[in-house]
C-alpha cells in the first residue's frame, strides 16, 4: 500500500527571490510528522501548498498513489490549523466546531454529537455556546483543534499549534497534544519552529533549512546524529571544534588527539578535515579513562534537574557541558580534569556557510 | 452648574494629566455654551421656523399642509419617485463597487494608491460639476455623442440619456462609488484572509466560503454603506435638477421648486418635514450599523492581508475593475475638460475668456468671474468660523473619552454630594456628539428653507446679509472639521502626554510639543474640507444667495438656464475651474491627513 501522503520535489519560487527546493518526503497512515525549522525556512508555504491554498510550481503531492496537485483545497479532505486558529466570529463555539460537518452535509442530530463528541476530546465540554471573543488563548487553542478534528480529516496540518500560547500552557498542551492526536486516529503535520515542541508532538521529524529538507528521522536518531553542524547547532548542540582525522578514530583537534567511537562520518580517510561535535552530556568528572583533559571553569548554572558548566580550555575553545544534579562540581574559576566519552563524540560535515542566504 | 464645575476641578486635580490645557475654570462650560448657542440658533431654530409653517401657518394648529400633500398622489409620486431611484442607484452602487473592494482589499498592485486617491475625487466634487461632467460626457453635445456622430456620420445624436433616469443612476453611482469602496474595501482589507481559507479547508467551495464567512462579517459594513448612499441618494439635488430636467423630481426638488418657483413657503416646509423624518430614520439606522461594525473582529494589519495578483485569471480581475474605475470615475471629468476647452470644433479658451466680459442681457448683472471672487470669500469665512467651532467641539468630545479612561484607573472620584450634577453634565457631553452629526444628515435644501423662513424677521433678519450663505456653510462643513480633528486629539495618548511630563515639560509645553504638532496637521485638513464644501455648496445657497452675490456652483446653474451655446461653454468652463479648486483641495486633504481611519 502506498503511503497516505508523498510530496515529491515540490518546487515554488516567490517574487521575492525566495524559494522551496525540490522537498520530498512521505508521511504514513496514523504518523505524526513534524516539520521543525528556523522562521522563514518554508515551513507555512509547505503546508499551504499541500493544502492546496497555493499552487507549487513544479512537484506533486500524491495522496494514496493519487496525484492531487492540482485539487481544489475542499474537495482534498484534509484539515489545516492556522496558527492564529482563524476561529470565525461571527459563530459561537458549537457553530465552529460544526462548519466542517456541515459543509460535509451531516444531518442535524450526527453533527450536534459529533460537535459534542470532539468538544470532550479536547477537553472543552459544555463550551458550545460560548462566544469565541470570550475565549482565553489556550482555549481558542483547542476550539480551532477541535474545529479541524470534527469532520475527521484524512489529514490534519497544524501550523505552529502551540506557537501563541504562554509558556505554562504549552508544557501543559504539549504532553495533551500528543494523547488527543494518537486518540483520535488522524494522520498529522505539524510544523514549528520550537525543537521541544516537534520533539514532544512528533513520531519523526524533517528539519527544514532555506527551502530544503536538510535531514529527518525520529527525533531520537536526529538529536543522536545530525548529519551536519547546521543541524547539530539548530538542536542545541554547539560544541563544535574543527577536527582532521589522524589515524583509525583519531583525530587532531586544538584540544589535542581525541579518540572518536560515535556514529558519524568514516573514520578510515587519513587528513579528512571536518567538525568534532561533543555532546554536552560527553564529559564524566574524573582523571582515569580516555580523552583526558584540563579546563577551568568559566560559569556553572543550577538547573534543578542538573547542571549547566561552561568551561574554557588552554587552546581558548569554550565547552559546555551538562552534568547529573547529584555531581559535585568545581567552583568558577577553578581548573579540574575530565574525560570525554568517545561514544559522544561524532564528525560532522561542515555546512555552517553552505545554502545561506538573507533571513536565515 | 456651580457645583457641577467644582466637582469638574477637583476631579482635575485627580484626573492630573489628562486633564487638557483649555479645560480649567470657567473656559469650557463657556464653549459649551459657545457651541451650543451656535447650533440652537443657525440649526434648531430655522428647523423648528419650518415646522411652525408646517404645523401652526396661521398662528394656530393645522395639518392642512400635511394633508395637502396627500389629497392627490402627486406628492406620493414625487416621494415614490425619491426612493426607488435612491434605492436603485444604491444597489447598483454596491453592486459595481463590490468587486473593486475585493481586489483592493485583496491583491497588491502598482498604482494601487494613486487608483485609490483617484476614486475619492468625485465625491468631493460639487454637484454642479458631477452634472455637468455628466452633461459633457453623455449629453446630445456630450463627448460620446458627439464621437459615435463622427465615427457613424449621424446627423442627430444617437444617444438621448440626458433627462432621462438613467443618467441619474449613473451620476449617482460615480458619486457615491467611493463611499462603498472606502468603507467596505478598509474593512475588507483588514478581515484576516485565514478566515476564508479555515472555511475552505472545512470543505466549503471557493463561493461557499465568501457566503458563510466573508458576506455575513462584511455585511454590517455594507450595511453601512449602502445606508450612506441611500441617504446621499436620497437628498440628491443638484443631479436631479440639472441631469433629470423638468420631468424629474425628489422631495429635495419639490421643495426648491415650491419655494423658488411658487413661492408656496407653508407647501415647502411640509415636504420638508417628511424630508428630515426620512433622513433621520436612516441616520439613526446607520449609526446603529456603525456601532455593530466595530465589534468583535480580529483585524489584521493589511500586509498580512494583501498580495501580487498571481496567474492570468487574477490579473484580469485586477486589471478589469481598474478599466472599470477609470472608465467610469475619470473619463467623464476628463470629457468635462475637453468640452470646456472645444469651442466650434478646435481647442480654444474662448469659454474661459468670456467669464470675464458681461455682455447685456447675460445672466447677470456682473461679469462672471465675481462668482469666482464670491466663493472663494464665503469659503474663506466659513474655514474660519467652522475651525473655530470644530476645534471647539472636539476639545470637549475628546475630553469625554479621557475622563472616562482615568475614572477607571483611580475608582472613586464618583463620591459624594453633586455627583447627579456630574452625571448629567456628563450625559450632556454624550449627546453631543450625535448633535453635531445631524447638520450631516439634514438636506441642504430644507436648510436654506429654515434659513429663508427663520431668518428673516426681527430679531434676526439676515435676509440681505452675506453672513448668511456663510453660515449655512459653516452649518454643512462643522461635522466635516470636527471627524477631521477628533481623531487627531484621540490619537494622542496620556501616555504620550506622561511621558513629556516625566520628563520634565510643564503642562503648557507639553501641549505645544505634543498635541499641537498632531492637532495642526488635522486642523489643515479640516480647513481643506470646509474650503470644499463651502466652494461647491450649491442646495442651501441655491435659495439664500442673492441674485446679485452668486456663488460658483449658483452660478453655473443660471448659465444652464439659459439658451445658447455660448452660456453651456460658460457653465462648462467654470465648473472645470471649480473642479479644478476641488481636486487641489482633496489632494492637500490626502497630503495632511494624520494617518489612522476616517470616520465617515
Amino acid at each position: 500500500m502506498p503511503p497516505l501522503l508523498e510530496v515529491r520535489d515540490l518546487n515554488k519560487a516567490y517574487p521575492d527571490g525566495w524559494t522551496l527546493k525540490d522537498v520530498s518526503f512521505a508521511v504514513e497512515e496514523r504518523e505524526v510528522f513534524g516539520l521543525l525549522g528556523p522562521s522563514g525556512c518554508g515551513k507555512t508555504t509547505l503546508l499551504r501548498l499541500i493544502a492546496g491554498l497555493e499552487m507549487p510550481d513544479r512537484g506533486q503531492i500524491v495522496l494514496r498513489g493519487r496525484d492531487v496537485t492540482r485539487m481544489a483545497p475542499h474537495r482534498r479532505g484534509f484539515g489545516l490549523m492556522f496558527q492564529e486558529y482563524a476561529l470565525f466570529p461571527h459563530k459561537d463555539v458549537a457553530g465552529n466546531v460544526a462548519f466542517g460537518l456541515r459543509m460535509a452535509g451531516l444531518d442535524r442530530a450526527t453533527t450536534e454529537a459529533r460537535v459534542a463528541e470532539t468538544l470532550t476530546l479536547v477537553g472543552l465540554q459544555g463550551f458550545g455556546q460560548r462566544d469565541v471573543s470570550q475565549l482565553s488563548g489556550g482555549e481558542r487553542q483547542r476550539v480551532a483543534l477541535a474545529r479541524s478534528l470534527a469532520p475527521e480529516p484524512r489529514l490534519l496540518m497544524l501550523d505552529e499549534p502551540l506557537g501563541a500560547l504562554d509558556r505554562t500552557l504549552r508544557e501543559r498542551l504539549m504532553d495533551e497534544l500528543p494523547e488527543i492526536l494518537h486518540e483520535s486516529g488522524v494522520t498529522v503535520i505539524t510544523v514549528t519552529h520550537d525543537q521541544e515542541e516537534a520533539f514532544a508532538i512528533s513520531d519523526r521529524v524533517a528539519l527544514l533549512r532555506a527551502g530544503e529538507i536538510v535531514q529527518s528521522g525520529s527525533p531520537q536518531a536526529l538529536y543522536r546524529n545530525p548529519d551536519s553542524t547546521w543541524v547539530a547547532r539548530f538542536l542545541g548542540l554547539t560544541n563544535l571544534v574543527n577536527a582532521r582525522v589522524v589515524g583509525s578514530h583519531r583525530v587532531e583537534t586544538s584540544l589535542g588527539i581525541l579518540e572518536v567511537q560515535g556514529t558519524g562520518r568514516a573514520l578510515d580517510r587519513d587528513g579528512l578535515e571536518a567538525q568534532l561535535l561533543i555532546r554536552p552530556e560527553a564529559a564524566r568528572m574524573s582523571d582515569a579513562g580516555p580523552n583526558r583533559l584540563e579546563l577551568q571553569v568559566v560559569d556553572r548554572s543550577f538547573r534543578g534537574m542538573h547542571w549547566q558548566l561552561d568551561a574554557r580550555h588552554e587552546s581558548g575553545v569554550v565547552l559546555n557541558f551538562t552534568f547529573s544534579a547529584g555531581v559535585d562540581l568545581p567552583a568558577s574559576g577553578e581548573t579540574f580534569g575530565l574525560s570525554l566519552n568517545p561514544k559522544a563524540l561524532t564528525l560532522l560535515r561542515n555546512d555552517d556557510g553552505h545554502g545561506k542566504r538573507e533571513g536565515d | 452648574m456651580r457645583s457641577s464645575i467644582q466637582e469638574d476641578q477637583e476631579g482635575g486635580r485627580n484626573d492630573g494629566w489628562t486633564v487638557g490645557f483649555a479645560s480649567s475654570s470657567l473656559f469650557r462650560p463657556l464653549m459649551y455654551a459657545l457651541l451650543i448657542s451656535f447650533l440652537v440658533l443657525f440649526y434648531f431654530y430655522p428647523l423648528a421656523a419650518i415646522l411652525r409653517l408646517s404645523f401652526f401657518p396661521e398662528g394656530q394648529l393645522s395639518l392642512e399642509p400635511l394633508t395637502a400633500l396627500f389629497r392627490t398622489s402627486r406628492y406620493l409620486r414625487i416621494l415614490w419617485f425619491t426612493v426607488w431611484q435612491a434605492a436603485l442607484s444604491t444597489l447598483l452602487t454596491v453592486a459595481l463597487a463590490l468587486p473593486a473592494c475585493y481586489v483592493f482589499a485583496r491583491y497588491d498592485f502598482p498604482g494601487k494608491s494613486v487608483i485609490r486617491a483617484l476614486t475619492t475625487v468625485p465625491f468631493v466634487l460639487p454637484t454642479m460639476v458631477v452634472s455637468l461632467a455628466f452633461t459633457a460626457f453623455l449629453g446630445p453635445r456630450g463627448l460620446l455623442n458627439a464621437a459615435l456622430m463622427q465615427i457613424l456620420r449621424l446627423e442627430q445624436p444617437p444617444l438621448e440619456l440626458q433627462h432621462t433616469v438613467f443618467i441619474i443612476l449613473l451620476a449617482h453611482v460615480f458619486y457615491n462609488y467611493t463611499l462603498v469602496l472606502r468603507i467596505v474595501g478598509e474593512y475588507w482589507a483588514n478581515l484576516s484572509s485565514q478566515l476564508e481559507e479555515a472555511a475552505r479547508m472545512l470543505g466549503a467551495g471557493r463561493w461557499r466560503a465568501i457566503r458563510e464567512i466573508t458576506l455575513p462579517l462584511l455585511l454590517p459594513s455594507i450595511g453601512a454603506a449602502a445606508l450612506l448612499v441611500f441617504v446621499f441618494d436620497f437628498t440628491s439635488f443638484g443631479v436631479i435638477l440639472v441631469l433629470g430636467g423638468p420631468r424629474f423630481a425628489t422631495l429635495e426638488v419639490a421643495i426648491y421648486r415650491q419655494t423658488v418657483h411658487y413661492l408656496n413657503l407653508p407647501l415647502a416646509a411640509a415636504l420638508s418635514v417628511v424630508q428630515i423624518l426620512f433622513t433621520f430614520v436612516l441616520m439613526a439606522v446607520y449609526t446603529r450599523l456603525q456601532a455593530a461594525r466595530s465589534l468583535p473582529v480580529e483585524l489584521r494589519s493589511r500586509q498580512a492581508t494583501q498580495r501580487r495578483p498571481q496567474g492570468w485569471r487574477e490579473k484580469l480581475l485586477v486589471v478589469g475593475n481598474v478599466m472599470l474605475m477609470l472608465l467610469m470615475l475619470v473619463l467623464p471629468l476628463l470629457a468635462l475638460v475637453q468640452r470646456s476647452l472645444t469651442l466650434g470644433g478646435s481647442l480654444s479658451f474662448g469659454y474661459y475668456r468670456a467669464l470675464f466680459s458681461n455682455p447685456r442681457g447675460s445672466a447677470f448683472y456682473v461679469p462672471p468671474v465675481t462668482a469666482v471672487r464670491n466663493s472663494v470669500t464665503f469659503a474663506l469665512a466659513t474655514v474660519a468660523i467652522s475651525v473655530a467651532l470644530g476645534l471647539v467641539a472636539a476639545s470637549l468630545l475628546e475630553r469625554r473619552g479621557h475622563g472616562s479612561s482615568s475614572r477607571r484607573w483611580d475608582g472613586g472620584t464618583d463620591r459624594g454630594d453633586g455627583s447627579w450634577l456630574r452625571a448629567a453634565w456628563g450625559r450632556l457631553r454624550g449627546g453631543l456628539d450625535p448633535i453635531l452629526m445631524l447638520p450631516l444628515g439634514t438636506s441642504a435644501v430644507t436648510l436654506g428653507l429654515g434659513y429663508i423662513v427663520a431668518l428673516d424677521e426681527p430679531p434676526l433678519d439676515l435676509r440681505t446679509s452675506p453672513l448668511l450663505v456663510i453660515l449655512a456653510h459653516t452649518l454643512v462643513a462643522l461635522p466635516f472639521v470636527v471627524r477631521s480633528v477628533l481623531p487627531a486629539l484621540r490619537s494622542i495618548q496620556p501616555q504620550l502626554r506622561e511621558a513629556a511630563a516625566v520628563m520634565g515639560a510643564s503642562r503648557w509645553l507639553v501641549w505645544r510639543e505634543v498635541d499641537l504638532p498632531i492637532v495642526a496637521r488635522a486642523v489643515i485638513v479640516g480647513a481643506v474640507f470646509a474650503f470644499t464644501v463651502s466652494m461647491g455648496e450649491f442646495g442651501a445657497t441655491s435659495l439664500i444667495a442673492r441674485p446679485e452675490r452668486p456663488t460658483m456652483p449658483v452660478a453655473i446653474f443660471r448659465f444652464l438656464g439659459r439658451p445658447g451655446t455660448i452660456n453651456y461653454g460658460q457653465a462648462l468652463a467654470m465648473s472645470t475651474l471649480l473642479m479644478l479648486v476641488c481636486t487641489a483641495g482633496f489632494l492637500a486633504i490626502e497630503r495632511f491627513r494624520v494617518g489612522g481611519r476616517e470616520e465617515f
